[in-house]
């Protein structure tokens, strides 16, 4: 393998020694102690969150600054772009097992859990009054009586906008690969339109659930597992979309190539994830 | 060899920055190494905590409370971080060396998963002092338990996230360094087996590291955002904890196995002075464990209540997963059929671990039979059981890889006496703190708790002098390692071993900083696959 995308063309980039690293764990040990403190209610967790967040930010900038320079300089052979794909495979592969994780709860609550708690036991009974082993269910302890989302409405909307996002991404890559820099650029300027029309949607609709259904992280096994599932699934949404506009930037700053655009692929790998994820959301948390 | 290259800057950064801003994988190994000894004596003087409490049997010199987290940090630290930072610190060293790449595929992100490991071991040291304490659930977290933790659970909690981080980063650097930047001529089934155990255990940490991260995001929420995940009382359900705790939890036992077996598996052929035994079928074994570790994890929950198929699919599942493992140990015997065997440092803890790693193996077994586990769940048998494999196991093959590599890695070689005396006195002292502990759970000795009935005295008291024996014992360890750096009893020659045919031994000892800048010549890798009888002669 290693013969045909050529070792022997250009040495293999290794990267000078750099401050990033350890500027991103210095950052990462703040986030998680002030994490750590904030969810105890000690106010100076704040700061040492934000704090935490800011180097961190500070980093991200540095160090795909460094990266994309690099790029952009030509320092990175055929085999360095066989290890960025390779890498970010791997990457996306780790992200799909933590989402099994949360999914896997969902199961395990709906189809073990919640039919062995109901029945007429004494277990049911001394759970809460009027507490049935039902799935959705719409009463928690703590919440006298909940709503469950429905899949219609704004779930398929998002379902539609995230589909269609998907498209226009594929458009522009289409645009890119093809040499038309403007149809590049409008692709990524309307996935990323859809993709602020999706998180706008889901905030609505977290806001409608909290205070019209009722529906909140208390919600029993039900409410847990929707906004965990749904809300990782936001962040990850976010986080492409930040994707996305890196690369619109580098796009229209003319970065680069027909043959050469991992980073473009990267985010768009990253973003077609997103989507699948959202589907299989769609599927076993709204609508079944 | 004096390629021009753009970033010739390389060796100019000097002082605490070289390790601070390293991207070099013999500096980012040489930190993985150093930090997991600093954790392995951490975690060991907590081990002697706990076995002095134990001595006899009433309260002497720990609480209750503190002893709970003494036993808690104690098992996260020697996991996240002893074992695991110091295979995969061996990986950064070796695994460049042994398939001639110029380095790891992803040099920056190596350093910062190496840098991400203090901060977490910070987080649970400074966790001791919050109010409350450490985390005291042991280190499987089970609920309602870890429900009602201090603060010093959610100080674990994220630091377990940042262990993951860091996990995951260095397990994609190694699957992609050795999928990708390996020499000309070495194909898959060509690699040293060092480097399929490596990539197997990354992949294992790539799918299951982030399920804990899941497992114990899961755990906060409860704790502090009122979610019923692990509250029946709210439709959750603490075994559905354990569950995803041991999907992860399961295949982290072969994280920490499979190297073990790589490393092996180079030391035993080399002492031999014969090739390894079923190449082939060491590679199956190893990609089959790798699968199957995902289908025996509820052997570890026998006890909490499961239908019965369910506990007799786990019950075959685990006694299905010894047979790749004996294909394993049958391998290495018969490598050692007919050979010409020394019995140097290395060797010795190779055979150590043959022997005791096969206990471990054979009480394993005995704990899967769902029966028998219904008695022994919980007891010393099973702290005996999975300190055979962990401590006889993991750590022998690391102590065995240590002594192995030291030559190379500092250019002198240690001394044989002392390396020899520390093999024998960690092998007593191993033997005489654990192996009562089986004798201990069949009389039904209950694990974690710091009292215990009087019959169990005699045994308690024996292993107590044992641990402490061989805490000393890894003293000499150090002075060993501390002896060689400073130049031990001689120089090292760049292949000191007779038997060894991988691609490090090719350079000098100590390795230079930058090797295999320019990838081995194929008449390089081709005399190694040789004499390993991977290619033929007259190929």
């Amino acid at each position: 393998m290693n013969v045909e995308h050529g070792v022997h063309d250009a040495p293999y980039f290794v990267p000078s020694p750099s401050r990033w690293p350890i500027v991103g764990a210095v950052a990462l040990f703040f986030f998680a102690l002030g994490a750590a403190l904030t969810v105890n209610k000690v106010a100076a967790g704040w700061y040492s969150l934000a704090g935490g967040l800011a180097i961190l930010f500070w980093m991200l900038f540095g160090w795909f600054g460094d990266v994309i320079r690099e790029s952009q300089q030509q320092q990175y052979g055929q085999q360095v772009d066989w290890s960025l794909r390779w890498g970010m495979s791997w990457f996306i592969f780790s992200e799909v097992m933590f989402f099994a994780a949360f999914f896997g709860a969902l199961f395990y609550a709906r189809s073990i859990a919640i039919p062995e708690l109901g029945g007429d036991t004494l277990t049911r009974q001394l759970l809460w009054p009027d507490s049935q082993a039902a799935w959705p269910g719409n009463s928690a302890p703590t919440s006298t009586s909940y709503t469950p989302m429905g899949a219609l409405g704004i779930p398929a909307i998002n379902t539609a906008i995230l589909l269609t996002s998907g498209a226009t991404l594929t458009w522009a890559h289409w645009g890119l690969v093809r040499g038309r820099r403007l149809q590049l650029i409008c692709g990524l300027v309307a996935t990323i339109y859809l993709a602020a029309l999706f998180l706008a949607l889901q905030a609505y609709e977290y806001h409608h659930g909290f205070l019209d259904l009722n529906l909140t992280l208390a919600s029993g096994a039900y409410g847990a597992t929707f906004y965990l599932l749904t809300g990782f699934h936001g962040l990850h949404v976010f986080v492409g979309t930040l994707m996305l506009c890196v690369m619109l930037a580098r796009a229209s700053q003319g970065h680069f190539s027909e043959k050469q655009h991992f980073g473009f692929e990267a985010a768009a790998w990253y973003w077609h994830f997103v989507d699948v994820v959202w589907l299989l959301l769609f599927v076993v948390v709204y609508w079944l | 060899m004096t390629h021009e290259h753009p970033h010739g800057d390389h060796d100019t950064v000097r002082g605490w920055r070289r390790w601070l801003y390293a991207t070099n994988h013999k500096d980012i190994g040489t930190l993985y190494l150093c930090f997991a000894g600093l954790m392995f004596f951490t975690g060991g003087i907590m081990a002697l905590g706990i076995r002095l409490e134990l001595f006899q049997p009433g309260l002497q010199y720990w609480q209750p409370e503190f002893y709970n987290q003494l036993v808690t940090l104690h098992g996260v630290i020697m996991v996240f971080g002893a074992i695991m930072p110091a295979f995969t610190g061996l990986a950064n060293w070796m695994l460049p060396l042994m398939i001639g790449a110029p380095d790891m595929a992803f040099a920056r992100m190596n350093n910062w998963s190496f840098w991400l490991l203090p901060p977490a071991a910070l987080l649970l040291v400074i966790s001791l002092f919050v109010p409350g304490g450490a985390a005291a659930a042991g280190w499987t977290f089970y609920p309602p338990l870890s429900l009602q933790d201090g603060m010093g659970m959610d100080f674990a909690i994220f630091a377990i996230h940042l262990l993951g981080i860091s996990s995951i980063m260095g397990s994609i650097n190694i699957v992609v360094t050795v999928l990708n930047m390996r020499a000309p001529g070495m194909t898959l089934l060509k690699m040293p087996l060092f480097a399929w155990t490596s990539l197997i255990t990354a992949y294992l940490l790539i799918a299951v590291a982030p399920v804990l991260a899941g497992a114990v995001t899961m755990l906060l929420t409860d704790r502090h955002f009122d979610t019923h995940f692990f509250k029946a009382a709210g439709g959750g359900d603490p075994v559905l904890f354990q569950h995803i705790f041991w999907f992860f939890g399961h295949p982290e036992v072969y994280i920490m196995a499979l190297p073990a077996f790589g490393i092996v598996s180079q030391i035993i052929p080399t002492f031999t002075r014969k090739p390894l035994f079923g190449y082939v079928s060491m590679v199956y074994a190893t990609c089959a464990i790798g699968i199957m570790s995902f289908t025996v994890w509820a052997h570890h929950m026998f006890s909490v209540g499961m239908p019965a198929t369910a506990q007799l699919f786990f019950m075959f599942m685990t006694m299905l997963i010894a047979v790749p493992t004996g294909v394993k140990v049958f391998n290495w015997i018969a490598t050692m059929w007919e050979g010409s065997m020394s019995f140097e440092t290395p060797m010795l803890f190779a055979i150590g671990f043959v022997c005791l790693f096969t206990v471990g193996g054979f009480s394993g077994l005995v704990l899967s039979i769902a029966p028998i586990d219904t008695q022994m769940h919980d007891t010393y048998y099973v702290v005996a059981h999975f300190h055979y494999v962990l401590v006889a196991g993991a750590l022998f093959s690391l102590f065995g890889a240590v002594y192995y590599w030291l030559p190379k890695w500092t250019g002198y070689m240690y001394s044989e006496k002392l390396g020899k005396l520390h093999f024998w006195w960690s092998m007593i002292a191993f033997n005489i703190t654990f192996f009562p502990m089986h004798f201990l759970g069949l009389a039904g000795m209950p694990r974690r708790i710091p009292d215990y009935a009087l019959q169990f005295t005699d045994f308690n008291a024996l292993a107590t002098v044992g641990s402490m024996l061989f805490g000393l014992a890894q003293l000499l360890f150090v002075y060993n390692i501390v002896h060689c750096v400073r130049g031990g009893v001689g120089k090292a020659s760049a292949c000191p071993w007779d038997g060894a045919n991988t691609l490090e031994w090719q350079v000098a000892s100590p390795a230079p900083h930058h090797t295999w800048h320019e990838p081995p010549s194929e008449a390089i890798v081709r005399r190694g696959l040789v004499a390993q009888a991977l290619e033929n002669r007259h190929e």
